[in-house]
């Protein structure tokens, strides 16, 4: 190849470097895909635990161990379309942020927090309530295990939210253009509803 | 046109900072220069090196006579246990971390890592995780299940220590997700619009395969972490039998990660020499594409044959069956690796300076580790030798001869670069005979003490091991000595060595084309590909250049090749 004339502009670094001078902003589209990139990792988590209960379940000849009491299935029913309806509205959120809307953006993340607060609390008195402790057989630890770590992340979730609507409160902090917390809070809130979606299934229904 | 000039017309800031600017502060600090944490990595997990490496020179002493007259066996388990995992999870994986972040965004044009914070924030899990195990042997009770930790042994053995460990290698699990997170975005979004996939060097390609093996494969090991945790602590029986539980289903959990982390070890190092090779051979790399792409297919296998560690599990014959076949495969991509090696090498006008050496070195010593894993794929053999000296053997020369050898070309390979000091040649050599005589010595009989049924975890033996023993234990009183001339020539070429040029290799890649060491951003300008990074001795072939008009360059640029006639002379 020919050596060629260089234009230090058409490297993206040197343009971008140029472009940015008085606005520090990092790169938004390599922070949503870093998101994207940790939530395989966060995923690969639950996949091992899935995994390990479908393992459990599968060299246990009854399951679940005979003598454990039935689980009962209205409150979590009620918390789950509870978290499957917060993540609509947790996409409202970011629609009106993308509207410049930062009143209405808001209000649908107060709200997406306080349904994420009432499922927790839903959790807390289903525990309570139930007739099995940690230790009392294999699918108890494991149920306790395995909805306690996606309440967790529920509530590592809505701490998210909180931590959005915390700095929404300077005028312009998030825009049409830059919303980067808005869209993590979010992609990690659906996140968190599929992983339950299937928690329900395998401890609940199957 | 002068590079003010340049920069004016490109509307880019006059900002020209001082080569070599960070201080010897900077890398005791909480720094985001991936330069900076790629050197704290380094140097943080090569004392750890030392560390391990004197775990194990008690364990071999311990080993010198067939009885327990050195430590008690409590002991000597515990040291073992250490010994392995923190060569494995505080040596050769972060090694292999410290040489990506410093060299990927110098590689691919970029001015750091994508989140330099996240990077400092994964480097800085380390020395805490390697200070709590380095604890736990102080106050007498650490881990003493090995360094698989198999439940039930490690529910009621050191259960202090167990509890560290746990905690230890969730903490070093979390800090190589977060690297590895910053490796892909930034090798994925960050290159310069100049280079495509394809022009991307080779160690890249390498760290690509490896930050997704990591993040497909560490979470589940951590998963089965917090199971056993709750077994530990808690008093579940996941894994405990006595309770209903299934330990062969952490050992499904453990082998998960931990079969695809000997693949997250030697990855980076494959990466590695094949940039060493075609630079010292002064030849094209043989085969850029399928160097490339098989390090994407051992990842895809490695993910898919963790059940040949458990071929004395109990697991169904058919199970058995496809790990055996699978694991097989994996020789095919790494037999591409090596052919592609010495096919690179062959013609070439080789250069015997200390990174080729141990290059070469590697080479030779993996494919010995790795015919061995073939021989060990085969269900009935492994059957025969499980448990044996004969799998220790194996698996020393792929860390060891592999990995290891590959950890050293590298640092000499890029010393240059990093320190803007050349090493001392001469101690480079005495460094590499003695680690290729001590690690030969200390491994190669191991093979037969496994096929002579010589279990391994054992404190105590049957005297007719002896000798060979013995052979083993000086020989790794060998490789103890072989780290002093490095340490020593290490530190003194570091503050007193000869001045390195920036391009000391005549290298075509893109970290070679800026200051040594690089300055705070790594690039005045950026330069801009015009040809492929392993172009050596085509002719005519102009290098990388850089826009920028530092008459340092032109001096690198100007000088030919040092063999480029009789490069072009034995291309075909």
């Amino acid at each position: 190849m020919q050596s060629q004339t260089i234009d230090p502009a058409q490297t993206e670094l040197n343009h971008h470097h140029a472009a940015v001078e008085g606005h520090h902003e990092e790169h938004p589209d390599h922070r949503l895909f870093g998101i994207f990139v940790f939530l395989i990792a966060e995923g690969m988590i639950f996949m091992g635990l899935f995994g390990a209960y479908l393992a459990f379940r599968s060299t246990l000849p009854v399951w679940p161990p005979a003598g454990t009491p039935d689980l009962e299935l209205l409150l979590p029913g009620v918390n789950t379309v509870n978290l499957i309806a917060s993540s609509f509205v947790m996409h409202n959120a970011d629609t009106a942020i993308k509207k410049n809307d930062t009143k209405g953006m808001r209000t649908w993340l107060a709200i997406t927090a306080a349904m994420g607060a009432i499922f927790l609390v839903g959790q807390v008195y289903e525990y309570t309530h139930l007739e099995f402790g940690l230790t009392t057989n294999l699918f108890a630890s494991a149920f306790y295990v395995l909805t306690g770590f996606h309440g967790l992340h529920v509530t590592i979730g809505v701490l998210a939210i909180v931590a959005v609507l915390w700095r929404s409160r300077t005028p312009g902090h998030y825009s049409n253009e830059k919303h980067f917390g808005v869209e993590a809070a979010e992609i990690y809130w659906h996140f968190v509803d599929v992983i339950w979606i299937i928690l329900f299934g395998l401890l609940y229904l199957l | 046109m002068t590079q003010a000039q340049l920069q004016e017309t490109a509307n880019i800031p006059v900002h020209i900072p001082e080569p070599g600017v960070r201080k010897w502060q900077d890398y005791f600090s909480f720094n985001t220069d991936h330069k900076v944490i790629g050197l704290q990595y380094l140097v943080t997990s090569f004392i750890f090196y030392c560390i391990g490496g004197v775990l194990a020179d008690l364990v071999r002493t311990e080993l010198r006579t067939p009885e327990v007259d050195f430590v008690s066996p409590e002991l000597y388990n515990s040291l073992f246990t250490l010994h392995a995992t923190i060569m494995i999870f505080l040596w050769i994986v972060p090694a292999g971390a410290g040489f990506a972040n410093y060299l990927i965004p110098l590689m691919i044009g970029a001015r750091d890592m994508a989140f330099p914070r996240l990077n400092a924030v994964a480097f800085w899990m380390i020395p805490p995780a390697g200070l709590l195990l380095v604890a736990s042997l102080v106050i007498g009770d650490a881990a003493e299940a090995g360094w698989t930790s198999y439940p039930p042994l490690s529910l009621v053995t050191g259960q202090v220590g167990e509890g560290i460990w746990i905690m230890s290698v969730l903490l070093l699990g979390t800090s190589s997700i977060l690297g590895a997170i910053n490796f892909l975005v930034t090798l994925l979004k960050m290159r310069i619009p100049s280079m495509g996939f394809h022009q991307m060097p080779l160690f890249c390609w390498a760290m690509l395969a490896t930050s997704a093996l990591v993040l497909l494969s560490t979470p589940v090991l951590a998963a089965g972490l917090i199971l056993l945790a709750f077994d530990l602590l808690a008093g579940t029986t996941f894994f405990n039998p006595t309770g209903g539980g299934d330990p062969v289903v952490y050992q499904h959990m453990f082998w998960f990660y931990s079969h695809p982390a000997v693949y997250i070890m030697i990855l980076p190092f494959f990466g590695a020499i094949s940039e060493i090779i075609p630079i010292h051979s002064r030849k094209p790399i043989f085969g850029y594409k399928a160097i490339a792409y098989s390090s994407l297919a051992i990842s895809f296998l490695g993910l898919i044959v963790w059940a040949h560690h458990m071929f004395t599990s109990g697991i169904p014959g058919w199970l058995r069956m496809f790990f055996m076949i699978t694991t097989m495969i994996i020789a095919v991509p790494t037999g591409i690796k090596i052919f592609s090696w010495l096919a690179t090498m062959w013609g070439g006008k080789i250069q015997f300076n200390s990174p080729m050496l141990f290059a070469m070195g590697f080479v030779g010593t993996f494919v010995i580790g790795g015919i061995s894993g073939v021989m060990l794929a085969a269900v009935p053999f492994d059957i025969h030798v499980h448990d044996t000296y004969f799998v220790v053997a194996h698996l020393h020369y792929v860390l060891f001869g592999g990995s290891v050898l590959g950890i050293f070309a590298a640092i000499y390979h890029w010393f240059p670069k990093m320190t803007g000091r050349m090493f001392n040649e001469t101690w480079g050599k005495v460094h590499f005979a003695l680690t290729i005589v001590g690690l030969n010595m200390t491994f190669l009989p191991m093979h037969k003490l496994g096929l002579m049924g010589m279990n391994r975890r054992i404190a105590q033996y049957d005297p007719k091991f002896t000798l060979l023993n013995e052979i083993c234990t000086y020989g790794s009183y060998i490789l103890a000595v072989s780290t002093f001339p490095f340490i020593i020539n290490a530190i003194w070429s570091w503050l007193y060595g000869e001045k390195a040029s920036n391009n000391p290799w005549k290298a075509l890649t893109l970290e070679w084309m800026t200051t040594s060491p690089p300055e705070i951003e790594n690039f005045e300008t950026l330069p801009i590909l015009t040809t492929g990074p392993y172009d050596y001795g085509v002719k005519h072939a102009p290098a990388n250049v850089s826009p920028s008009e530092n008459p340092v360059f032109r001096a690198d640029l100007d000088e030919p090749y040092p063999s480029i006639e009789s490069d072009i002379e034995t291309r075909i």
